[in-house]
């Protein structure tokens, strides 16, 4: 007892003088707000000989005598700072790197679309920089500028753009809102036209079968958009578009630091088109008239000392469409046979939670936990076909980081639990032929699909990294769902470094779903088919997906130049058939046979300076399933794809003034339509019909940087205004058989211009 | 409480000194660390010279660690590295010619 109490005597000096010591935290200051503590800055105080080093974790202690007040903090590579200490104990201080503040601002050369040479799945960042240079509107035309994905309407009424990746439509896509799958039932069809771009911060696009960490529904690839994030976006934002088919934005984001932890973005988008344009004279409207009110409020809280980053989401939005005839009022003829007319309105509620936690003293080790609700709504008719879904869905997972050993072996694993609930009710309206021949008669059937899908699953993957040539992400889930039973879901990467510069990636993997067939094909609703149901249930879509790629890096005429090579082949092992075969109806049935996908795709980008960027792509795809009807192509995918951009600025001026000019260039093949009846005939067995035209687009937009704060855009879709005759079959008689808006291939108004501004206030 | 015995840590901390001056020390200092039985975290920060290390005391011990990076040819603040060491290093790794170090400044 005694020793111990002369020891604590002893030490009650040391104590008390640790009392006047002054510790603190130095970290970087950067824009992604990355916690990256800084180790080995140097602290110390002005006019003394007395300073220490930050430890690995950027902690620092330093003894306060009170004879100094200005404590200098210093790194290689960051702006020396110097802060006045009064009675303060602890400092928390943010160091920003050197060429943010220099008058002479060294620029690194940041791609604007990138793809990645380190990581083992072939992933392309496409930045918020890159997401600008096509200014209009919403997450479906963020894709303007990139070769990989395809963006076609799917009719020529509704004005829904749907997007493709290596050959397949967005439902075997799995599209992530920071990891949460977003897009997906009910919202498959028109979810990406609820997605405002301003709000996009960055978009990573991964070709082929992607990790398992987020379920198992990805078949042909992963689109993860992410979010601006409150405390890094601009305080104030705002931005107005306008073009002259009648569409108008306004974008404002409003951004506020609550403590030097909390930080709370609020988010809000509205849309609206008054005007009538019927520029093909077919007595319908090119563009829906709409109207869309989008709110996001975010919450980010981060605790740099604890390790602990946290996001609250809650979203809401109501969207209104009105397609069809120019004389169309809806008050009147609605579910008419007046006037063919169309009204989609949607209304969305999501909310989501996030919380990432790193351990601060062993910090490869975290633990993440995601929970997520959406009920989406969509009331809607067609003419007289009715559509009504409501989708109630929940996500969560969580999921634990570690390494085995060391850093090369790192392994991630965690669970997932989602449960889905549709109400889906469909009133089908067809014509067919009367007995006697000589006029047609309407069929009506209802169906109900309401439906309810839960599944739990765990997931374990595993990241080999030789730090050098060879990077190896192997994965696989297990999951138990309500209707598709117990099944396991394998997921294989590769990245190779033969030698400097080149890159090889091999990939397979496996991605199973259910179909949601009304969501996902709603132009049907557009049209006078009969829908066909098969007798036995449509069984879970299964495929396995296989991918190489090919990076090679080189110097041409002392130039950063690159070619891309990849080929990706989809196999379905079963398919929900989609038949348009018919002209005078839709079926729906299981695979028998083969159904694949198979693309090719090569890329060269070439980079003159920082300034000047030109990217060429060439894609073939071989689509094809067996229908009822025999082997064919998929209808109304192109074969082949010809894409050129052309990216130069002028030089920065110091005043932040900068002139931008982006143009791209798209030659789209023959597409193969389905069978139709003969145009400018009576006759009415339908036939195999020529392909599509092929066709090219021009799209050009230049930007006009004043300042940080404020820039104009002035832009040009469709510069050569090329555009599909009669898009719409039928459209003299939308109430008789054969009425169809789905045989849209290419655009369906000429020139469109539209300018905007943005607006940032620090 | 000031006798508290600590035992062996699994996640043991070490940070201090390695001499080194580009892209390639980095690369050799980190690969050739992680690989020593035991070291689970490795990096080197190329302008400060310092690497943090994570390792697990029952499987290696920090003056192992010393001295495996000063047989790669790299000094740390305990130990010089040995001239055969040394000079076997790239000519653009050369820490200790003033020349070399001026080139990555």
């Amino acid at each position: 007892m005694k020793i111990y109490l002369s020891i604590y005597f002893l030490l009650l000096p040391l104590f008390i003088a640790s009392q006047n010591n002054i510790t603190g935290v130095v970290f970087e200051n950067n824009p992604s707000n990355n916690q990256m503590a800084l180790p080995g800055a140097s602290v110390y105080w002005m006019d003394s000989s007395e300073g220490v080093v930050t430890d690995f974790d950027g902690k620092f202690s330093i003894s306060n005598t009170g004879s100094y007040t200005n404590l200098i903090i210093s790194y290689v590579g960051y702006k020396t700072d110097t802060l006045k200490i009064d009675n303060k104990k602890f400092v928390k201080h943010y160091l920003n790197p050197a060429s943010n503040l220099d008058a002479v601002t060294i620029r690194s050369f940041a791609k604007s679309t990138s793809v990645s040479y380190l990581s083992s799945q072939n992933i392309t960042n496409v930045s918020s920089e890159e997401l600008l240079k096509a200014a209009c509107c919403n997450l479906s035309e963020s894709f303007e500028t990139n070769p990989s994905i395809d963006v076609n309407f799917t009719d020529a009424v509704t004005g829904v753009k749907q997007i493709q990746m290596l050959g397949l439509t967005s439902p075997y896509i799995l599209i992530t809102s920071e990891n949460i799958p977003t897009i997906r039932g009910a919202s498959q069809t028109y979810g990406m036209s609820l997605i405002p771009g301003t709000w996009v911060e960055s978009i990573q696009i991964t070709k082929g079968a992607g990790s398992v960490i987020n379920g198992y529904e990805s078949i042909s690839g992963q689109i993860n958009v992410e979010l601006q994030k409150p405390n890094a976006d601009t305080p104030l934002f705002l931005n107005s578009y306008a073009s002259s088919m009648g569409r108008l934005e306004l974008n404002a984001h409003y951004n506020t630091k609550i403590s030097d932890k909390l930080s709370s973005g609020l988010y809000f988008h509205v849309n609206s088109n008054n005007q009538l344009n019927d520029g093909n004279s077919d007595g319908f409207l090119d563009s829906p008239l709409s109207e869309q009110i989008n709110v996001l409020n975010r919450w980010q809280y981060t605790d740099l000392e604890k390790g602990m980053v946290a996001f609250v989401n809650v979203r809401y939005l109501t969207d209104e469409k009105q397609s069809g005839e120019v004389d169309f009022n809806p008050g009147l003829d609605r579910l008419t046979t007046n006037y063919w007319g169309s009204e989609v309105n949607t209304e969305r509620f999501e909310s989501s939670l996030k919380i990432g936690y790193v351990n601060p003293d062993i910090t490869y080790q975290t633990l993440g936990v995601q929970l997520a609700y959406s009920d989406h709504d969509q009331n809607s008719y067609f003419g007289l076909n009715q559509y009504n879904i409501n989708h109630q869905s929940v996500f969560s997972n969580i999921i634990y980081n570690s390494i085995i050993s060391d850093t090369r072996h790192k392994i991630k694993t965690g669970l997932n639990f989602n449960s889905d609930v549709y109400k889906e009710n469909v009133s089908n309206v067809s014509y067919a032929l009367s007995p006697d021949g000589n006029s047609s008669q309407a069929i009506n059937q209802d169906i109900y699909n309401d439906r309810s899908e839960k599944s739990i699953g765990a997931f374990f993957e595993y990241n080999f990294d030789n730090l050098s040539n060879l990077n190896l992400t192997a994965g696989i889930r297990i999951d138990n769902h309500n209707k598709m039973g117990t099944f396991l879901t394998p997921r294989f990467h590769l990245r190779y470094t033969p030698v400097e510069k080149s890159v090889i990636r091999f990939s397979f993997g496996r991605g199973k779903r259910m179909a949601n067939i009304f969501a996902e094909n709603q132009n049907l609703f557009a049209t006078t088919r009969l829908i066909q149901l098969p007798v036995d249930d449509l069984k879970s879509e299964d495929a396995w997906n296989y991918g190489i790629s090919f990076l090679q890096n080189f110097n041409l005429f002392n130039k950063k130049s690159e070619i891309i090579l990849d080929y990706y082949y989809t196999d379905f092992d079963n398919k929900v058939i989609v038949d348009w075969e018919n002209p005078f109806e839709i079926s729906f049935y299981n695979l028998i046979g083969k159904s694949f996908a198979a693309s090719f795709q090569s890329q060269f980008n070439y980079y003159i300076n920082e300034n000047i960027e030109f990217k060429l792509a060439y894609k073939l795809y071989n689509v094809k399933t067996d229908y009822a009807s025999g082997r064919l192509a998929k209808p109304m995918t192109p074969k082949e794809r010809f894409f050129i951009n052309f990216n130069i600025n002028s030089n920065l001026n110091d005043d932040g003034s900068q002139w931008k000019f982006d143009t791209t260039f798209n030659w789209i093949g023959e597409q193969r339509y389905p069978n139709r009846i003969p145009e400018n005939t009576t006759s009415i067995i339908p036939i195999y019909q020529a392909p599509t035209p092929d066709f090219t687009t021009v799209n050009a937009q230049l930007t006009r940087v004043f300042s940080e704060k404020f820039e104009v855009y002035l832009g040009v879709e469709n510069l050569t205004n090329t555009k599909q005759k009669n898009p719409i079959v039928g459209s003299e008689n939308p109430f008789d058989q054969g009425f169809d808006t789905t045989f849209v291939y290419g655009p369906i108004f000429g020139s469109m211009y539209y300018t905007g501004l943005r607006f940032k206030i620090y | 409480m000031p006798f508290m015995v600590i035992g062996q840590n699994t996640s043991a901390k070490a940070s201090f000194k390695v001499d080194g001056v580009c892209g390639m020390c980095k690369v050799r200092i980190e690969t050739s660390t992680i690989k020593i039985k035991g070291v689970k975290v490795s990096k080197w920060n190329v302008n400060t010279g310092q690497i943090n290390l994570i390792y697990n005391e029952k499987k290696t011990n920090i003056n192992d660690i010393h001295q495996f990076i000063a047989d790669l040819g790299h000094d740390t603040d305990k130990i010089k590295a040995p001239d055969l060491a040394y000079n076997s290093l790239d000519a653009c790794c050369k820490y200790r010619d003033p020349l070399v170090v001026k080139d990555h400044q």
